[in-house]
């Protein structure tokens, strides 16, 4: 079947590291709204923004929390742009076993930014808000992407998931036994 | 629960090596607010008058501020306290930065260091977990070099440092604390750190910092920032660039520095250069600037733009962070130029001495030298080269080594050791420190009051929301007071009209404006100074600059949805009157008399005795104090400082006739 042409909205915040002057008011405001009630705590090692710095290197990286990753990768390079080095990890989102950015401090949990939702929404989520100096910037973006194919059934995603476990053959010859016995 | 503070200090005793975490009384929260204010209730307290600075039994206070870490935009200050080896009185300095909400989130309002560690150590503080650790392999190491090495020893690059370098080890009278973003300068409070056996305090937090009424208080944030946006869009007119937006002056940003150096005294605070910024200057200044300067950055959770990376390598590293005004002061004091400036500001933060005192000690120094009083035998192998003259002396003053000995004490004790007429020579301290060097023609009544009772010991630390020069036109005139919504109840009519008449025919300096008006412009600036060091929101979004966004009708908005207490802008006033008196009083005790409350003799050329004592007169009389200064009885009493009353009645500081000359104490000793 042929999938149909869909318009989507994209959230997406926009990161100009030159633009940051490392003030970390990100951390401070993500922190509160995720705090609850709202507003009522603050913890930069809760927030879900953190602002990779090194000073005497002129390194300042915002960077969001992501996926959950259950083991470190392998990545260990190091990248120089515009003759200062970082780290692969500097850029990476990832709430890993790695190192101790994106986990809540008292669990260990990890972290993922969420965009602010919120009812009613947020104009942009609030780091973009606070920060004042446009290292941070919200923007929609239409996108246009191949409509789904058809909707599965539950029963297909079911069976799906049977196949991957014991393998399509033996769910064939389970239901032809099935079906004898009928 | 505790909301916007912790309320826990941390107690270290290095003689003992005790570490203590101890609850603190909500009631002095009530009184004081917090920061200075509770720092100096502890040192009335706990330090008796006869305590020397050298002392084990000085307490060295490093203090976040009520509403330090908070999301309160800028509210980030750490007020370090104690008693200073320069000019014997309560030595108060503050630094911006990370460094006090990285306390808060590891739990602390206060670290409170008492006696003195045998050998160098630094301080690890981890949440609950705290260490006196062995720093005896960084002894001798810069305060930025210091604070890297420590950050890969524990493995922790978050940990926010505050280090001393060689000055402080060394105990000069001038030694910093610096934290890399910032330093807390003044006073010689590095030195008491130096004499403590400490080289650094490391701290990490990632424990919560709680609001009590969170939906007021955000909105109250989501103002302020926007107030910001709209003074970054709507610079004072009529003022020079410098003074036009807020936040520190932006000397990393703004280029143009007509303003500092034509108005600011060059050299040994001597020379008014009032033809110096011409074309050629303005775009050699603006080059190396751009050079320097690498990136402009932030204090925790503050929009503004007050510092840079600076990539003019310094001793133990290749780029430093500059704050607002040390780009002039070296360049000043030795004649010189801005790249000179850049070179010797990263040596000197890295040896951790102040950015104000230091260029002033050795461009005395070097006038010494010329007039013949320092001769060849005084500074064997001294250069010949100006600029080389400069790095000489610092060298020497950090390791205290042959004149550099006599100089690490700054000007005034250097010019009394070294005599043969150096005295004179000394023309720029108050109360022993040394002053940001200005030399004007006309005496300013209001700065008048302000050099001379300021107990910061720094104009920049009372003055900030009075334009310094009457506007040059009507109309923008009528224009600055249009919108100053900053000013208290019940002063509008009053502060308005002086700003509309002030430069009209017959409406200038000296005798303009009245005592009583002088009084409370005075009283006003000095009253938002004293919140923001309770506080701990910066000065520079606060009480420094003109219109700023925090004022006497919303700081208590701030403070009673923060923390849960209600206070109104009459309450607030009288807490930031209680801590100035209290401060006051702490150094009253320690023998400060009215006779210490003087600008330097030719601050300005023509000066008025008769007028300025009645200006002594009268505002200490409006403070409550007597006419040596002193809080009296009634007015220790309206403030709930009763207990003052008493211990200077026993002292015999006070008498119950009040008109009894009082007993000097421990200040007034001249040292050996």
């Amino acid at each position: 079947m042929k999938g149909e042409k869909k318009k989507k909205i994209v959230k997406t915040i926009k990161v100009d590291a030159d633009k940051c002057n490392g003030c970390r008011a990100c951390e401070v405001v993500c922190s509160a709204f995720h705090a609850a009630p709202k507003y009522s705590s603050n913890n930069p090692a809760r927030s879900r923004i953190r602002v990779i710095h090194e000073p005497l290197k002129d390194v300042y990286l915002p960077v969001y929390a992501g996926e959950y990753a259950p083991a470190e990768c392998a990545g260990r390079d190091k990248y120089t742009i515009d003759g200062k080095e970082y780290d692969e990890c500097d850029f990476c989102r990832a709430s890993c076993p790695s190192r101790d950015l994106f986990k809540e401090p008292d669990s260990g949990l990890p972290l993922k930014c969420d965009m602010c939702e919120d009812d009613p929404p947020q104009k942009e989520p609030l780091c973009v808000q606070w920060c004042l100096n446009d290292a941070l910037t919200y923007e929609e973006r239409e996108e246009e992407v191949e409509e789904e194919e058809v909707e599965r059934e539950k029963l297909e995603i079911g069976l799906e998931s049977l196949a991957n476990e014991y393998g399509l053959d033996k769910i064939i010859d389970t239901v032809a036994r099935m079906s004898q016995k009928g | 629960m505790r909301y916007a503070e912790t309320g826990f200090n941390l107690e270290i005793d290095l003689s003992r090596g005790s570490i203590e975490r101890v609850a603190t009384d909500p009631r002095l929260t009530e009184l004081h607010l917090g920061g200075l204010g509770t720092n100096a209730k502890i040192l009335w307290d706990r330090v008796p008058p006869e305590v020397e600075p050298f002392s084990p039994d000085n307490l060295l206070i490093f203090s976040t501020g009520l509403l330090g870490g908070t999301p309160t935009p800028g509210a980030n200050r750490t007020i370090v306290s104690t008693f200073s080896p320069q000019t014997l009185l309560m030595a108060y300095s503050m630094m911006g930065g990370f460094w006090a909400p990285e306390l808060k989130y590891a739990g602390y309002d206060k670290v409170i260091i008492r006696g003195k560690s045998p050998d160098l150590v630094y301080l690890w503080i981890n949440n609950d977990k705290v260490e006196i650790r062995d720093a005896s392999h960084l002894q001798g190491k810069g305060a930025l070099e210091t604070a890297e090495l420590i950050r890969e020893e524990l493995k922790e690059p978050k940990a926010q440092m505050a280090a001393i370098g060689l000055a402080g080890e060394n105990r000069v009278y001038y030694a910093s604390i610096e934290h890399g973003r910032s330093s807390a300068s003044r006073g010689g409070i590095g030195a008491v750190m130096g004499d403590k056996g400490l080289k650094a305090i490391a701290v990490r937090g990632t424990k919560d910092i709680n609001i009590a009424r969170p939906d007021e208080f955000i909105e109250l944030c989501n103002e302020v920032l926007q107030y910001i946006q709209y003074r970054a869009e709507n610079p004072i007119k009529g003022v020079p660039p410098i003074l036009a937006g807020i936040g520190s002056p932006q000397e990393m940003a703004i280029d143009d520095e007509q303003w500092h150096t034509t108005s600011f005294a060059w050299g040994n605070a001597r020379h008014r250069r009032k033809d110096f910024w011409t074309k050629e200057i303005e775009e050699q200044w603006k080059k190396t600037q751009e050079k320097a300067v690498e990136r402009l950055i932030s204090c925790h959770n503050c929009p503004m733009k007050c510092g840079a990376i600076v990539t003019y390598p310094a001793l133990g590293v290749s780029k430093y962070m500059m704050k607002c005004y040390s780009k002039l002061t070296y360049t000043m004091a030795a004649m010189s130029d801005l790249d000179f400036g850049f070179r010797i500001a990263g040596h000197a933060q890295e040896y951790g001495v102040d950015g104000y005192t230091t260029p002033q000690v050795m461009a005395f120094a070097v006038e010494l030298y010329e007039a013949g009083i320092l001769t060849d035998e005084d500074l064997p192998g001294f250069p010949s080269d100006n600029e080389e003259r400069f790095f000489w002396l610092l060298d020497r003053i950090v390791r205290r080594e042959g004149i550099g000995d006599v100089l690490a004490n700054g000007v005034y004790w250097a010019a009394r050791h070294i005599g043969k007429g150096a005295e004179a020579y000394d023309r720029n301290t108050i109360k022993k420190h040394e002053q940001i060097p200005i030399k004007l023609g006309m005496l300013n009544p209001i700065y008048y009051i302000m050099w001379s009772t300021g107990e910061k010991a720094n104009i920049t630390q009372i003055e900030g929301q009075l334009p310094q020069a009457p506007f040059p036109t009507r109309e923008l005139r009528e224009e600055f007071v249009k919108d100053w919504i900053q000013i208290p109840t019940g002063k509008e009519e009053k502060f308005k009209r002086f700003i509309l008449d002030w430069g009209e025919p017959g409406k200038s300096f000296p005798d303009y404006p009245s005592i009583d008006l002088i009084c409370d412009l005075v009283d006003w600036q000095e009253t938002m100074h004293y919140i923001d060091d309770a506080t701990g929101v910066c000065a520079g979004l606060s009480s420094f600059p003109l219109k700023p966004p925090y004022h006497i009708h919303n700081l208590p908005n701030f403070i009673s949805s923060e923390t849960g207490m209600d206070i109104d802008e009459a309450e607030l006033s009288e807490i930031a009157k209680r801590n100035r008196t209290l401060l006051r009083a702490v150094n009253i005790r320690r023998g400060m008399r009215r006779k210490d409350e003087k600008p330097p003799e030719d601050h300005w050329k023509k000066r008025f005795p008769e007028l300025e004592a009645k200006l002594l007169d009268e505002y200490y009389k409006f403070k409550g104090w007597n006419n040596q200064g002193i809080p009296t009885q009634e007015s220790l009493h309206e403030l709930a400082l009763d207990y003052v009353s008493e211990d200077f009645l026993q002292r015999g500081i006070l008498t119950d006739d009040e008109g009894t000359p009082s007993k000097e104490t421990s200040a007034e000793k001249e040292k050996k």
